[in-house]
């Protein structure tokens, strides 16, 4: 990707003109409060993109010289930091840290009462007959803490990429990919429609695949990035679709004119709301990797390690999510798809989990265990609990981000130990690892605050975020007129069981790779290292929002009890009183439907009840767990050939979605398609056209043979016809 | 700019210079010597280029009707008359042309070796014909510039084409010759038949036909066109003629001449037989078949050894996108077809370019020949990837919304012809992202692709403008969708209009009928009627 220009100067340069009027909608709501450059924050990634693009284009120019005269460019030789790497380096998480401080700007500006989203407009994108799409961003509570995600999360992975890229001949372009994403990313979370939000939905989606395939002369690395690709567009066929029924239905994209057209329009439960609502359901199923659609997630992590945390832990991957609670609305009329979005959640949880059990690969459990967590999100969402799956949306990027950049440092650090390595060794294999929290002490504390996070374990993050949603679960099984009230209590069962399996499978990956015997082999394990502060510290920064993150939003109830420290936690229920400007409308529309939700769990107590249980049976995962794994003996990858039969292969083999698909889908589709050319089009289609052809030529073969030149010959064949007309006008009347 | 353009009254000349200029430049390279004539060429197809994009100016969308127009009788006893005018629709065509021609003269220097001369003088000709289709308002005109681009492509593909060349031409002008023949039949029905008494394109419009002529006229028209679309089954030489082209060959191939099939679709077919356009039966045959040729070409191309042909198939399905949007006969079905022959022609025109330098550089086509060229010409790669993803309509890109378009028109009217058609965005990745992978990213494992050069500066100069336009078309179309607006809203009030008032307009048995056909306009059926006879009165 070239630098190409900004939008703005591709925009004149092909208008010949300034971009078109605003409509004055904007100036009308802006009078309650004015943001903070908006426009500003969506630009500069892409500013740092085009930066970081011209550099990567130049650094390039460089070494496809060298691979052309046959010998390899090393911009490394003579310094440590070469000229390439200088620029990119401040570019790059620079134009992050600016964008954070303005989001963080607006966040805090944004007044407590703003009820309704401030749009601003730039230009309009598609405008014809009365169809309107303009090139506008919105701000409301949900865009914002958003924006805050993306931009501080991913301020911090920038950082560390600065250090875990250090090494690679292709930095500039690296961050110039990053940049792109962040800046699609802001689009998709800021757009003011549907259709703005496909723009950065799809952007995403090509910078998933630029930097999965990031080491694209890998071909296991770009088949990756291929396959997400692909399976993303499956995906987004379905929110192509719902667009196009929101146009029929609301003849417009916009989300302030949907969602009001909604509420007043359409009747709960109606044909058109659920089929949008399952439609959109099936893109965010492509874009947060949920069940059939979750098989591109794991292949993802051919990608650098900090993109598989920034794009498929913390960010893009809940793109699903964010897009469900946006639609609220909507998914509250159509009682079904909330069903099912919630069923697909729990089901996606609980197969992730049993993945992620029996996985070596230390990126691949933390793969499985994103796919899971998304499930709960779904799960959230499907449940109307809009609030909880935004909860656990932003903790889940704390403790998964930290995760996965723990995990970057330990491949890092492999990576070293494999070079030295005696035998071949696959840096990402825990069964390589072991004992590394000699090596690295920082790392491993880091990783544990992760993983008491995930598995839910009080106080941390994913403790609160992750209970409300089992707590809501609970509660909605049994409002009062809920027609899935059976359906929502099997949820809840679920959910509960797969909570415990994350405490399961993060216990054995913290185990795996710090503790017991050191697996890595004298040799390599000598160059075992922590990382270096440009690493560490965005792990910190990380692990302290791991721990406190979950306390924006206390719930009520645990509040008074040991959970909010009996008061001492802040910010009771803050983030759902934020938000409520977002979900309050879907609230209303469901207590309408459901009834009140129920006090009490299927199996009886009340949230704190639960909410202790839960954390009990965490805490005591994790502890056998540890206790029981911790003296297994486990061997190094070469010697291992995992699980030989039953559930454990089974498991390690994935369910065979893969295998399945390959041989339903792609291989008979492959086949079709020679098929279609080598038979209708070679044989059917062509056969026709020749056999025509040459039967002209034949009958002007036929017609040559008359063509003798002998006079005698016409002056007979001119008798015989004479004679046959004649003939046939006598005789045939 | 319009103050500059009307002192140099720009409007009085203009259609008249795009016609001729080329010929001028082609009477130039002739005299000239072979090494000039392909810098004479793109000198001259550079200034019609630039003299076209006045027309950006120029052309004012009012009413939706013809401009600049001008008429000058030329077979005065047949009502044939030298008509050229410019509305909404045929603006962008005109822009397109002379853009991809001048791109397409710069993109040949390195591929033509041989008989450059004829080469260039021919590519001249082409696009006097496919600028004389697009201004043409006298049908008689207008045929005679469609059969005069078959020639020059004849000749481009059979002489400087590849092996199997001659196979190639004959295929691509017995299929094209063939439709238009039977155009040139429902033509002079029409001037006899219909009523018309001229070729003026006001005349054919008030042609009086029933139903039943409509269809049958429809159906020798609709046959012209969905050959040079190509509609599904009528494809076949497509492929056939893009691997054996030249690149420049291939790249006004795919760019314009395909784009004449679907600008007759929307300039004579649909307002000429209005009551057959809206005949639910039509309808559907077109929307199958698009959709068909969408899904179905996809299928093909994605197992296509030859990254040319690949390409070639990739434009059926882009075509198909157009042929559901037309026949939607909805405003966002017509314009986002007519977004998706302009992108269409950036995207594809490049797409052929670039395999073009692939070529120039390997001497072959054959994907598995490449691999790992982002290593070693990461330029190349890069323009290559943007291309691709515009060809498959990623958002920001002008693919995106012509698809988008197209495909919320055809939703409104039809809602399983657009679902079936949506699917085609998931085959579109299936086809290009394999071939992006095989051609730029995998091991560089090939010695003599590790040699392969980046661009060169012209290759830039030819690339850069495209890469632009398609972002550029793809973040702000408005000012080109509000351009074409009013004349495609015209073409569809004709649509509408008239398709209304058919049942009482065949009511009365005053016009002929060809011999043995029989009108049956519904509860209007009329006497058949001898042509012969109607014409003797």
């Amino acid at each position: 990707m070239t630098g190409v220009t900004t939008v703005e100067s591709a925009v004149t340069a092909l208008a010949g003109t300034p971009p078109l009027t605003a409509p004055p909608l904007a100036v009308q709501e802006a009078a309650s409060w004015e943001p903070v450059l908006p426009g500003l924050i969506v630009l500069l990634p892409l500013l740092g993109f085009a930066i970081n693009g011209f550099l990567a284009l130049r650094a390039a120019a460089v070494s496809s010289a060298a691979v052309r005269s046959g010998s390899e460019w090393d911009p490394f030789a003579g310094a440590a930091t070469p000229a390439t790497h200088r620029l990119p380096t401040l570019v790059g998480p620079g134009v992050m840290l600016i964008a954070f401080v303005l989001a963080l700007l607006n966040f805090i500006g944004m007044p407590d009462d703003l009820q309704e989203p401030v749009v601003r407009s730039y230009w309009s994108w598609i405008a014809t007959g009365d169809l309107r799409i303009e090139a506008a961003l919105q701000l409301d509570q949900l865009s914002a803490v958003m924006m805050l995600v993306v931009t501080g999360v991913g301020f911090l992975i920038h950082v560390f990429s600065v250090g875990y890229m250090k090494n690679d001949v292709g930095y500039p372009r690296y961050f110039s990919y990053l940049n792109l994403f962040v800046f699609f990313m802001l689009v998709l979370v800021m757009g003011s429609g549907y259709a703005t939000m496909f723009v950065g939905w799809e952007g995403v989606g090509l910078c998933s695949y630029l930097l999965i395939g990031y080491w694209f002369s890998d071909r296991e690395k770009s088949d990756a990035g291929k396959k997400a690709f692909i399976v993303n567009r499956i995906g987004d066929v379905g929110f192509l679709l719902a667009m196009f029924l929101i146009y029929q239905a609301f003849g417009t994209f916009d989300f302030g004119e949907v969602f009001a057209g909604a509420e007043g329009g359409l009747a709960t439960g109606g044909a058109t709301v659920t089929a949008i609502t399952l439609l959109l359901m099936l893109g965010a199923a492509g874009k947060s990797a949920q069940v059939p659609l979750h098989v591109w997630l794991p292949d993802a992590m051919a990608g650098p390690t900090p993109v598989s945390a920034l794009i498929h832990a913390a960010t893009m991957v809940t793109a699903g999510v964010y897009m469900v609670a946006r639609s609220s609305v909507l998914y509250a009329l159509a009682p079904v798809s909330q069903a099912i979005v919630a069923g697909v959640g729990v089901l996606t949880a609980l197969i992730a989990a049993t993945i992620a059990i029996q996985q070596y690969d230390i990126k691949k459990v933390l793969a499985y265990s994103t796919v899971s967590q998304l499930g709960f999100m779904f799960l959230a969402a499907g449940i109307g609990a809009f609030t909880a799956a935004i909860f656990h949306l932003v903790t889940h990027a704390f403790f998964k981000a930290l995760l996965f950049l723990g995990a970057g440092a330990v491949i890092h650090s492999m990576h070293h130990a494999a070079h030295h390595a005696e035998r071949h060794l696959d840096e990402q294999d825990m069964r390589n690892m072991g004992g590394l929290r000699k090596y690295m002490p920082l790392t491993c504390a880091l990783m544990w605050i992760a993983t008491l996070a995930i598995a839910g374990i009080w106080p941390f993050a994913g403790f609160f975020s992750k209970d409300e949603i089992i707590w809501y679960t609970a509660a909605w099984a049994g409002a009062e007129s809920n027609p899935f009230g059976a359906l929502y209590a099997v949820y809840w069962g679920v959910a509960l069981i797969t909570a415990l399996m994350t405490a399961f499978y993060m216990t054995r990956l913290m185990i795996m790779t710090f503790h017991g015997a050191n697996r890595t082999g004298a040799a390599g394990a000598a160059h075992l290292h922590e990382a270096p502060p440009v690493m560490t510290l965005p792990l910190i920064a990380l692990a302290a929002l791991s721990v406190f993150g979950g306390w924006i939003n206390v719930p009520e109830a645990l509040q008074a009890s040991f959970a909010g420290l009996f008061g001492a936690l802040p910010m009771s229920e803050w983030l759902h009183h934020w938000l409520e400007p977002v979900t309050h409308a879907a609230a209303e529309i469901q207590v309408a439907g459901f009834g009140e939700a129920a006090y009490s769990a299927p199996l009886g107590g009340g949230e704190v009840t639960w909410a202790l249980v839960s954390t009990v049976a965490a805490a005591l995962t994790v502890a056998v767990s540890a206790r029981l794994l911790g003296t297994r003996k486990y061997v190094a990858a070469a010697a291992d050939s995992g699980p030989r039969a039953g559930l454990g292969r089974v498991l390690h083999d994935k369910w065979y979605f893969d295998e399945a698909y390959d041989a339903v889908i792609v291989r008979p589709l492959l086949r079709l398609s020679r098929w279609c050319w080598r038979f209708i089009d070679d044989v059917i289609i062509d056969g026709f056209v020749n056999t025509t052809a040459q039967f002209a030529r034949l009958a002007g073969w036929i017609m040559s043979l008359f063509q003798t030149g002998q006079v005698n010959m016409y002056a007979f064949v001119l008798t015989v016809g004479v004679l046959l007309v004649l003939g046939t006008t006598v005789f045939l009347r | 700019m319009t103050d500059l353009l009307a002192s140099l009254r720009y409007e009085d000349w203009i259609l008249h210079a795009l016609i001729w200029l080329p010929l001028v430049g082609m009477a130039h390279v002739v005299v000239s010597s072979p090494e000039r004539a392909k810098n004479l060429a793109f000198a001259w197809s550079s200034i019609v280029f630039v003299l076209s994009l006045g027309l950006w100016w120029g052309y004012e969308p009012g009413g939706g009707g013809f401009m600049l127009e001008s008429s000058t009788p030329w077979i005065e006893s047949w009502g044939v008359s030298y008509a050229l005018g410019v509305d909404g629709i045929s603006v962008f065509m005109v822009m397109l042309t002379t853009f991809t021609s001048a791109i397409a003269i710069l993109g040949s220097f390195e591929y033509v070796k041989t008989r450059r001369k004829a080469f260039y003088a021919l590519m001249l000709l082409l696009e006097t014909g496919v600028l004389g289709v697009f201004l043409a308002t006298d049908i008689f005109l207008f045929y005679v510039f469609f059969e005069l681009t078959l020639v020059p492509m004849y000749f481009i593909v059979g002489i400087w084409g590849g092996e199997r060349r001659i196979y190639a031409a004959v295929k691509f002008f017995l299929y094209t010759a063939v439709g238009s023949l039977l155009m040139l039949v429902a033509i002079l029905y029409m001037y006899f038949g219909g009523g018309a008494g001229s070729f003026g394109y006001e005349a054919f419009l008030n042609a009086d036909l029933s139903l039943r002529e409509q269809l049958w006229l429809f159906a020798a028209f609709a046959l012209a066109f969905g050959i040079k679309v190509p509609v599904f089954p009528l494809h076949t030489w497509l492929p056939d003629a893009h691997v054996e082209a030249p690149t420049p060959g291939s790249v006004i191939l795919a760019a314009v001449l395909l784009k004449m099939g679907t600008y007759g679709f929307m300039r004579f077919l649909l307002p000429f037989f209005p009551g057959a356009a809206q005949h639910p039966t039509v309808v559907a045959v077109m929307l199958v078949l698009g959709v068909v040729g969408i899904i179905y070409a996809a299928w093909v191309a994605a197992v296509q050894p030859d990254a040319k042909k690949l390409v070639a198939y990739t434009s059926v399905a882009h075509m198909g996108f157009v042929v559901i949007g037309i026949f939607a006969l909805t405003l966002n079905g017509l314009q986002g077809g007519m977004v998706v022959m302009i992108s269409h022609g950036i995207s594809t025109g490049a797409l052929f370019l670039l395999l073009g330098m692939m070529y120039e550089r390997r001497h072959t086509r054959l994907i598995e020949d490449f691999g790992g060229l982002g290593r070693a010409a990461p330029l190349f790669a890069t323009a290559f990837v943007i291309t691709a993803l515009a060809s498959i309509g990623l958002p920001g890109t002008s693919g995106f919304v012509g698809e988008f378009l197209a495909l919320l028109g055809t939703f409104e009217t039809h809602a399983v012809a657009a679902i079936v058609a949506a699917t085609g965005v998931v085959f579109a990745a299936y086809y290009m992202l394999p071939m992006v992978q095989r051609v730029l990213f995998n091991r560089l494992d090939n010695p003599e692709n590790r040699k392969f050069p980046d661009l060169s500066r012209r290759e830039v100069v030819i690339l850069a403008p495209m890469v632009a336009l398609m972002i550029g078309i793809g973040v702000h179309p408005t000012p080109i969708l509000e351009r074409m607006e009013p004349s495609v809203q015209l073409v569809l009030e004709r649509v509408e209009g008239a398709g209304a008032t058919l049942g009482t307009a065949s009511a009365g048995p005053s016009d002929g009928g060809p011999p043995g056909y029989v009108g049956d306009a519904g509860p209007g059926a009329q006497v058949p009627v001898p042509a012969t006879a109607a014409r003797e009165d």
